[in-house]
């Protein structure tokens, strides 16, 4: 899990750079800070459980074990992409991992949460549904027609509100008519929690927990996972809406540094065995930057063919 | 063949469809316990139960989002809107979600979805509730929209929508849910593809290009045309995207003349898209300029008197026949 994390962390720092060198368009949103939310969320659930999420979705697709070949081509626009070079750094999918996007109109993507635990139901699976979504996707109109929805079809999804205190430049006091993210779920009668995201054992522990409870029996959940980005909102976004001082706070607390800390005090982890880990997420993410630059465009050709599935009409 | 009503044909659509295939349910506002606010739904909560035929909140980009996420796992949702006007709350949903995810996937993620309701201008119901949705939702590519006029046309039309693997809109005729045809015994399956328009009256001198609402409209203008000795073939096209340019250029071929008689506003409208189509492919053709006959481009008024001057009609058809005739 170390790994992961070390990888979604070199990653992102190569898809940074690969942007400023304009080998990445569009926009590009990074998850560095946020690794433990995801990593702890992944390893809470089965292979077979579905998830989803917002446009900040690399690391998302890396945890679900999406390679870093494939994430890096999508970011290049390329055909050994995830989605093929068609869906761009927001809209990464892996259906093979159960990964169902990267959606980047904010909460829109929740309707679709409660349609795939929809559907779980109606087949009577024990599936869970993780559904992701930034503080910011708290105050859209779908977001509340979906939680309804979920809590009014008993749908065994757990929303995760991954809180990094800032929609793109807008901070939650500014945005949000609550004291706490998670007290909106109890305005739709969905059982709610708030778990600290810079701890990648409390993420993993407590959704461990919810999700068996799921399976039991199937309703919804509400997590408000804390937690802080260190960049941007996107690599456009210089951030200085945020104090120096604010940013030095969060990377004291930073789940990677936390998680070695942890593991080197239990005994578990030598600084040379981390090195080695690093070493290696280092190289997994310069490898999959030759990986994209290396792979074809999608071709021309075949620009009709992803419009409908069984052909243009 | 027998004759049944528009409603009953869409009803025995439904109940064919989800008795064929246990991936499709009905979703929608009053669709189970109200047997549906236009009736359509009647008898399927009794027949299918609770789980297939389902009630929800009125929360149109909710639960159109939710059929979109359930068609993303593989089941085949029927999404039914009270009307289309209601539909542009899920704007969202159908546009941007339904028809996007199978390219953003790189094929992955195809979305075999329908989404059905009565759509265009009814009678005094204002400008929120008379909207005719085809040309903001034909815009969009990886949508398929069909617009049936019969009621043969609605059950086969929405049965090849169910089944199709991509969205579909059935665009439901409103003011034509009691509005009777024949149509095949239900033991004999019908299904009629998506994107072929059918001759509903054969002639010669003039081609009417019509659809949905229009359809009625123009078989009655091009029998009391009949009378003043000119021939008008009606060219119902049944789905708007895909088009069958085929068909239309056949007739036109024929005729030489064009008047496209449309339920929608005129702006960027289907008849443009036709009109645009036939200029292009088979100017030599014309003996006249395309004529269309469309809403006024003003939001729906209440009076009634107001209303009728919107909307197209057989006599405002009639007098853009005869324009193209030089009568």
């Amino acid at each position: 899990m170390l790994a992961l994390m070390l990888l979604i962390r070199r990653f992102e720092e190569r898809a940074s750079q690969q942007y400023q060198a304009q080998k990445i368009g569009g926009f590009c949103h990074l998850y560095i800070g946020q690794e433990a939310v995801v990593v702890g969320a992944v390893a809470a659930i089965r292979p077979d459980d579905y998830i989803i999420t917002a446009y900040r979705d690399h690391g998302h697709a890396l945890a679900r074990g999406t390679s870093a070949n494939a994430c890096m081509a999508e970011l290049f626009g390329k055909e050994t992409g995830c989605s093929r070079g068609l869906g761009g750094s927001m809209h990464f999918f892996d259906k093979a991992n159960h990964m169902y996007g990267g959606h980047a109109i904010v909460g829109a993507h929740i309707p679709l949460a409660a349609g795939m635990a929809f559907a779980s139901r109606y087949r009577g699976e024990d599936r869970v549904t993780l559904c992701f979504f930034g503080d910011g996707a708290i105050n859209q109109g779908s977001f509340h027609e979906a939680l309804n929805l979920i809590a009014l079809y008993k749908l065994p999804v757990i929303l995760i509100c991954e809180n990094n205190l800032f929609a793109m430049g807008t901070s939650v006091k500014r945005s949000t008519s609550l004291k706490q993210i998670v007290d909106r779920a109890e305005g739709y009668d969905i059982p709610g929690d708030i778990i600290d995201g810079m701890n990648f054992r409390e993420v993993r522990d407590k959704l461990t927990e919810i999700a068996s409870s799921i399976r039991k029996d199937p309703h919804p959940a509400f997590v408000e996972i804390r937690t802080y980005r260190y960049r941007g909102h996107s690599m456009s976004d210089p951030a200085s809406y945020r104090t120096k001082e604010e940013l030095e706070k969060y990377r004291l607390d930073d789940p990677i540094i936390r998680m070695r800390a942890q593991l080197t005090r239990e005994g578990k982890l030598t600084n040379e065995q981390f090195d080695r880990i690093d070493k290696q997420a280092k190289e997994t993410a310069l490898a999959s930057v030759e990986f994209a630059e290396k792979s074809p465009d999608p071709p021309l050709e075949k620009l009709y063919d992803y419009t409908y599935k069984t052909g243009n009409p | 063949m027998r004759e049944i009503t528009y409603r009953q044909a869409l009803n025995e659509a439904l109940a064919e469809e989800l008795e064929r295939d246990p991936n499709v349910f009905l979703m929608g506002e009053e669709v189970a316990e109200y047997n549906g606010a236009y009736k359509v739904s009647q008898g399927l909560l009794e027949r299918f139960g609770p789980k297939r035929i389902i009630d929800t909140p009125i929360s149109e980009n909710g639960f159109a989002g939710l059929g979109v996420g359930a068609a993303m796992v593989g089941l085949r949702p029927i999404i039914e809107f009270m009307t289309f006007s209601f539909s542009l709350v899920a704007f969202d949903q159908v546009v941007n979600n339904a028809p996007n995810m199978f390219t953003m996937s790189g094929g992955q993620f195809n979305i075999p979805i329908t989404f059905r309701g009565p759509n265009g201008p009814a009678h005094q119901l204002g400008a929120t509730h008379s909207h005719a949705t085809e040309c903001l939702y034909a815009n969009a590519p990886g949508l398929k929209v069909c617009t049936p006029a019969t009621p043969r046309d609605a059950k086969g039309l929405l049965k090849t929508a169910v089944r199709d693997d991509n969205p579909v809109l059935v665009l439901e005729a409103e003011l034509l849910y009691s509005s009777k045809g024949m149509v095949e015994p239900p033991d004999e399956e019908l299904l009629i593809p998506l994107g072929q328009a059918e001759v509903k009256r054969e002639g010669s001198d003039v081609s009417i290009v019509c659809y949905a609402q229009t359809v009625p409209m123009a078989v009655a203008a091009a029998q009391q045309l009949e009378e003043q000795d000119i021939s008008a073939e009606v060219v119902d096209l049944r789905s708007i995207k895909p088009l069958d340019e085929k068909l239309i250029f056949e007739s036109v071929a024929k005729t030489h003349r064009v008047v496209i008689v449309e339920q929608d506003r005129p702006y960027c409208g289907v008849g443009a898209e036709v009109c645009y189509r036939i200029q292009k492919n088979i100017f030599d053709e014309l003996d006249a300029p395309v004529l269309r006959v469309s809403q006024e481009d003003v939001p729906m008024p209440y009076n009634e008197r107001l209303e009728k001057a919107v909307l197209p009609n057989a006599d405002k058809l009639i007098s853009a026949v005869k324009k193209v005739c030089y009568a």
